[in-house]
């Protein structure tokens, strides 16, 4: 087909995304850390989202990293790869690892964006290596059968009232 | 591109509503929430200038069961209509999954209809993919209008393609489930025949 290749995470991949998220949250003091896909997709959370919207949250980070990507383009830059917004209390860290993905921070006086700053470049090394890792198996994976297991009849099904 | 998500266990998809400014786009987004049990959906996010026009996107994310022991999750995004955002609407497009395109039915849209069909067909290619192969479904909205378009007519123009079509009172709410669990359907068993390397 035309369309481009799905993404798909595993257990084990998960775990070690969501354990960088949790190292990068303790090591910097930050309140929360996200992993987005460019596409406004959760993948990882840490730290206490508590009621927080999560889903809203990736949306509009996905939205805020395209709008200006569209900005940086006209202006002849390839994209900010880097957001910064600073709110009264909460601050909000923003930057775009590979071409699929974003670190988000939340954080408060409790650390401080230079410390934000060094830890999410370390960081997003390591995620980059990672997720080159979970690429080169694409493909070789025979675990990936939710779609293999179901039919069109359990398609129909789904929507019948 | 959708996200299916082993951990979690959670299939993630993309839809989007487009077509030309005004035709009902917001409006069904609007009445799926209202309607949509608070526990099978997230909040509404509009973007939208003071006049409600909307600005960069409207966001709605919803449950809609589960297959296979997974839960089946649809993200609804709608474009802005007017032809001066149209760096905005490319960007909602990336990695769409399927689409619904809101026509307008009222005589006086149908240049408003073609060009955003034609819009769409530009930017899905800037993106590499041609219309035919991505899962989709035509609603034509304001039926209740008197300048309304009979639907034939309407279909011969717009609908080259014969795919899916629907007519609708997004206002009132006619059509706008039929149309969404039409495209839901077709774009779950596209990524079926995906993983099944052709199927039937
Ligand atoms: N009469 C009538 N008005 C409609 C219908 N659907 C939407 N509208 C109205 O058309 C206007 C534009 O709708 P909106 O959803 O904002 O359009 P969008 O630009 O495509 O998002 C609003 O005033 C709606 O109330 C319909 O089926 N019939
Ligand atoms: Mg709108």
């Amino acid at each position: 087909m035309m369309l481009e290749q799905q993404m798909v995470l595993f257990e084990e991949d998960f775990e070690k995304i969501q354990k960088l998220c949790q190292e990068l949250a303790a090591e910097t003091n930050a309140k929360l850390v996200f992993l987005v896909d460019k596409n406004g997709q959760l993948i990882a959370t840490s730290g206490d989202t508590g009621t927080m919207d999560t889903t809203s949250l990736a949306t509009l980070a996905a939205g805020n990293i395209a709008a200006t990507s569209g900005l940086a383009k006209l202006i002849g830059e390839k994209e900010f790869s880097i957001l910064f917004h600073e709110g009264e209390r909460d601050n909000l860290h923003l930057s775009t690892i590979t071409e699929r993905l974003i670190l988000v921070v939340v954080f408060d006086h409790r650390t401080s964006l230079g410390l934000v700053r060094l830890l999410v470049r370390k960081s997003s090394r390591k995620l980059e290596e990672l997720f080159a890792e979970i690429n080169s198996k694409k493909g070789t994976r025979e675990q990936n059968t939710i779609f293999t297991e179901i039919t069109d009849e359990d398609i129909d099904n789904l929507f019948n009232d | 591109m959708a996200f299916i998500n082993y951990s979690s266990r959670e299939i993630n998809v993309k839809l989007v509503y487009y077509g030309p400014g005004l035709g009902g786009k917001t409006t069904n987004l609007r009445y799926i929430f209202q309607k949509t049990a608070p526990d099978t959906r997230g909040r509404m996010i509009e973007l939208a200038t003071e006049t409600e026009r909307t600005l960069f996107f409207d966001f709605l994310p919803l449950a809609m069961g589960k297959l296979g022991g997974f839960s089946v999750r649809f993200h609804l995004y709608t474009v802005p209509g007017q032809v001066f955002y149209d760096a905005s609407r490319k960007i909602i497009l990336k990695d769409v999954d399927g689409i619904v395109f809101v026509a307008d039915s009222q005589i006086e849209r149908m240049d408003a209809n073609l060009e955003s069909l034609d819009n769409m067909k530009i930017h899905l290619a800037e993106y590499g993919i041609r219309l035919e192969d991505v899962p989709w479904v035509m609603q034509y909205n304001k039926r209740d209008l008197p300048s309304a378009v009979d639907a034939a007519e309407l279909s011969a123009m717009l609908n080259p393609f014969g795919v899916p079509e629907f007519s609708a009172v997004a206002t009132r709410g006619e059509g706008v489930f039929e149309t969404l669990k039409t495209v839901a359907k077709i774009v779950l068993k596209e990524l079926r025949k995906q993983y099944t390397g052709g199927g039937q």
